[in-house]
Order: structure tokens, then sequence, then C-alpha cells
């Protein structure tokens, strides 16, 4: 197993507040892991450090063997960490397919290979495929303003793998999605990651969507991780059936398990 | 390489024979106009690439300044030659530009709008002060040569529109290329979405940096266009803030859905102050103000607009008689 992320005693504070403790984690190719936590647990804040967008107070983070503490987020892209974001940052007054194209464009090229026309056939072939692996392909000439909520999402994930990550962080991938869609919509993204050979990380309330989807889960409460384990495990932990999930789930009820 | 050939591209180049044809029967006072059209057009080119970019500024007067009186400092120190004047200025235009994106570039709105202006007012200032280049009154600018050639007195205006033309095609067509580049297409990218821009591995502030040195550059072409035809630089005429507010217009007026419209749009408000001014002296700003009033009210999106607009009619029209007739994708402004 190649370890991908390697975090150190990761510090966070905003003034006297404590947004990040003591956070010492690691992940390996393959693995897909779960964090979970209540509203302010310091899940979004991880996110944003290990993606360069906020600097940590202290601590190291490592990603493919390489600090990535103090890169600016375009950087942190470019070694093959990527992110989505909970509210889908797409380019709204284009269609799908333009959204792709210019996603496709900015990172195949660099310096003067800029000026080279953006629309190829290669290039479009390649987000038609994209398009499809994402099973929005019908979408093609909407423009992202207007999309279900669902479809926008995946479009903000597609853009998001456009340089073939080697981790991808999603934050909240059902968020604002209705319960009968969520599966669908995590199957789809979870299969196309997987063709990819992308390593998973995603923020999530639904521990339903957390039992399916991964194997191994962090569970914060107070910008800790109060909890690293197997999601079986984890769902029988006391801190986090006290902290996060509440004592009256009942986990093993949904049918497949992890099958990441 | 057919994606480069594409109907702006002849469409330009279209424009360009007709007005080698037309310079033969222009009069001059037509000739003129047809000048100051393509000066204003090249600027107002560079403020379609920051407008595409979500950004206006209200001080590009600046940079064609600038190139307008390096025109002037070069002819004091002996050059002479218009394709020297016109390096010259585009590229001291492209260097001030330069220097002051690196500051500009981390404003947005209405800041960066008026930071512009507020530098153009710094540089009208200065250039109001210096004796040496005629303070308020100005400087003449003495007839060019055009890569060694030195025409008749008779031959020197046509000679001098040919030239022009050729710049702002050329002008014309390098940035429509680059807007069609990957480059070019982060102009969108960057108005409507900068977060995203930075996770798919470019720094927005470098995108925008890029376009202003571009528009910096364009605007000093302008400058030395403007300079060679009127034969005097002032700094009320090239430099106030008011001269900005003309790039302004013509951005409005022509939409920023494609470069030849920027150049009908020059050409049109270049047309409409001359007629307003000749037949209405005393109320020509009005006329030009109402118009303005007129094209945002009942075209926000530019003369370029009525193009899309008169075909989406027709396509409409085609459904309405039951005709299947998809709408090609994609056939919105900007291709």
């Amino acid at each position: 197993m190649t370890r991908v992320l390697e975090v150190h005693d990761l510090e966070k504070n905003f003034g006297g507040v404590v947004a990040a403790h003591n956070i010492n984690v690691t992940v390996d190719i393959g693995e897909n892991i779960g964090i979970i936590g209540a509203n302010g647990a310091g899940k979004t804040t991880f996110v944003n450090m290990v993606t360069g967008y906020l600097p940590p107070s202290s601590g190291r983070i490592e990603f493919m063997g390489k600090s990535v503490v103090g890169l600016h987020p375009r950087d942190v892209t470019k070694l093959g960490l990527c992110r989505s974001f909970q509210v889908p940052q797409v380019f709204l007054s284009e269609s799908v397919f333009d959204n792709m194209l210019v996603a496709y464009g900015i990172a195949e090229r660099s310096g003067l290979g800029l000026l080279a026309p953006l629309h190829t056939e290669d290039r479009e072939a390649r987000v038609d495929a994209q398009l499809k692996r994402y099973q929005i392909s019908e979408y093609r000439d909407t423009a992202a303003s207007a999309l279900p909520q669902g479809v926008r999402k995946l479009l903000d994930i597609a853009m998001a793998t456009v340089r073939n990550p080697k981790l991808i962080m999603l934050d909240e991938p059902t968020s604002g999605i209705s319960v009968e869609e969520k599966f669908g919509l995590m199957d789809i993204i979870m299969q196309a990651l997987k063709e990819e050979e992308t390593t998973v990380m995603f923020i999530e309330h639904d521990m339903e969507i957390v039992e399916r989807f991964v194997n191994r889960v962090w569970a914060f409460y107070q910008g800790e991780i109060i909890c690293d384990a197997s999601t079986a495990e984890a769902m029988k932990d006391e801190k986090v059936r006290e902290f996060v999930i509440g004592q009256e789930y009942h986990p093993g009820h949904v049918e497949g398990g992890a099958h990441a | 390489m057919n994606r480069l050939l594409d109907k702006t591209f002849w469409g330009l180049t279209i424009g360009l024979v007709a007005l080698f044809a037309l310079n033969y029967f222009l009069e001059e006072w037509m000739r003129s106009i047809g000048l100051q059209s393509l000066s204003r057009g090249c600027v107002a080119i560079g403020l379609l690439i920051l407008w595409r970019t979500g950004l206006v500024s209200f001080g590009h007067a600046l940079f064609f300044g600038f190139g307008a009186y390096t025109v002037a400092m070069l002819q004091i120190a002996g050059v002479n030659d218009l394709f020297l004047l016109l390096i010259g200025g585009m590229m001291t235009a492209g260097l001030l530009a330069f220097f002051l994106g690196l500051l500009l570039r981390q404003y947005r709105a209405i800041f960066f709008a008026l930071l512009n202006m507020a530098f153009s007012m710094i540089l009208y200032g200065v250039l109001a002060k210096v004796e040496s280049l005629g303070s308020t009154d100005g400087i003449g600018i003495s007839h060019v040569s055009f890569f060694g050639y030195v025409p008749e007195d008779a031959d020197y205006r046509p000679t001098l529109f040919i030239f022009a033309i050729v710049f702002a095609y050329i002008a014309a067509v390098l940035s429509h290329w680059y807007l069609k580049s990957t480059l070019g297409m982060m102009t969108m990218a960057v108005r409507e979405n900068e977060i995203r821009v930075e996770y798919l591995g470019y720094s927005a502030e470098r995108a925008i940096h890029a376009k202003y040195v571009i528009s910096g550059m364009l605007a000093g072409v302008g400058g030395v266009i403007m300079a060679v035809t009127v034969g005097h630089v002032d700094p009320d005429s090239m430099v106030y803030w008011t001269v900005s507010g003309d790039f302004v217009f013509i951005t409005i007026l022509a939409g920023t859905g494609n470069v030849i419209a920027t150049f009908i749009g020059a050409l049109v408000y270049e047309l409409l102050r001359t007629y307003a001014f000749e037949f209405a002296p005393e109320i020509w700003q009005l006329i030009l103000g109402g118009s303005l009033l007129l094209i945002i009210m009942f075209l926000p999106n530019g003369l370029w607009s009525i193009r899309s607009e008169w075909r989406s009619r027709r396509l409409m029209a085609a459904a309405a008689r039951g005709e299947t007739q998809a709408a090609e994708p994609g056939s919105g402004a900007g291709r």
C-alpha cells in the first residue's frame, strides 16, 4: 500500500476558537474514507487546510511524501490532490460542455500552450467521455445555472477530476439532494472515481451513505478526531454514538455494506 | 488549423480588403473618421477582453495617452517611422500596464474601474505640467515615414490609412484568436468563478494581469494611430477621463460578442459624434447620452446582439411553422 496522505499534529485556531487540534491521520491509496461530525466540528476546515485554502496554525501535511503546507490551492491541485465543494463551484453562465472544456483546457496546458485554441477534437472527445462517465451527457448543452442540484454536483466533481487526481476530497456530495436520489448519485460518483483509480475522502452526514460507500471513518468533534476506525467499528464506538450519530441509529441495515 | 480561419477571421479579412478599395474613393473627412474609428476600435478591443473578464476600466485613456505621448517623445528623440513608433507605443503602454497590473490584479468591480481612472488622472496631471511636452497645450506630431517610405503630401493620408487598417486588422485577428484560446476563455472562467479557476490549477490574478497587459498594449496601439492621425497630442484630448468614457461608450454600444462588432461600434460612435456635433452643436452631448440610454434599454448586449436576436427569432419562427430545426449548440455570442 502506498501512503497518499499523511497529517501530523495539525492545529488551527481562529482567534480563541480551536478549529483543529492534534489531528494525526494517514491515508493509503485505495482506501475510501468518510468524514463525519456535527456542523462546526472542523470537517471543512480540515479539507480547506489540506487543499491549501487555509494555512494551518501548525503541523505537517504530506501528500505523496511531499509537504503541501504553504502551497496555493492551484499548486496542490497540480500535485494531484483535488476537491469538490458543498456548493458546486461551476461557471454558471456556460453550458455543461463548455464548463468541462475550459476545465480540461486549463488542466492540460500551461505557459504558452495556453495560447493554443481551446476547441480541439481530442479535447471535445475527452469532455464527452467524462460527461458519459458521470452520466450527465443529456445535459451537455444546458447552462450550468439551469441544472438540477444533483447534476450540478456531478458537474462539480467531474470538473474536479480533469487532472486525474490521486486523491479527491468531496465536501458533502449529497447535501441538498433528496433522500431517494442520494444513493444513485453516490453510485455514479464512486463508480467514476474507481475507474479513475482515485482515492476518495468525503464529508457526509448520512450514516447510511457512509456505511455503504467507505471502509474507514474519521469522526470529528470540536476540532479533534475522536475516532479513526473501520466503518463497522466506528458505528459502534461509544463516543461516536454519543457525539456524532446519536444513540438511536442502528448500523448494518443497509444492503451491501461498504462496496468500494 | 481550420478552427483559426473561422467566420470572424474571414469577416475581418473582407473588411480589410473592402477598406483598401474604399481608400481610393473616400474624401479626406471620411478617411479621418475611419482612422479615428480604427484607433478607438483597438482600445475598445482591450476593454472587451477586460469586460469579458468581468472588469470595466474607466481609465484606459491612461494607456491610450501613454501610447500617443510615446510618439511625441520618440519623435523628439529622432524616431519617425510609423512601425517603430507603433512598436514603441505598444511596448511602453504594455510595460506601464504590467507594473500597474501588479496592484490592480488584486481589485475587482468598482475599485478596479476607479483605480484605473485615478491612475489616468495622475498621468493627466503630470502631462499638464511637463513643459517640454507642451503642458496643457500639447505638442505637434510631424509626418511619419512608413517602413522608410516617405509618400508625397497628397498621398500621405491615404498611405496612413492603409497602414492603420493593416495594424488594426492584425490587432483584431490576434485578439480574436486569443479569445478562442484557453487563456482567452479564461476571461469567462475568471468572471464566473475565481475559486474554480484556482482549483483547476491556475491563478485568477495572473489571468487578470495578462489580460490587463494585453488591453494596455491595444490601447497603446490606438494611441499611436490617433496621435499620427490628429497630428497633435495634448492632455485633454488624449488622457482626460472623458476620453476613457468614450471607450466604455463604444464597448457598450458594440457589445462584447465579437471583435468585428467593436470596430462597427467605434465607427457608429464616430459618426454619431460627428453628425451630432455638426447638426446640433448645442446639444450634441444630449444626443450621445440619449443614444447610450437607448442602447442600454433596448440592446443591452450591444449592436452585436442584433445578429443573435435575429437568428433566434428566425429559429422560433421556423419552430412555430412546425419545422424540427434544432438550435445549433452554443450558437450564442462569443464564437
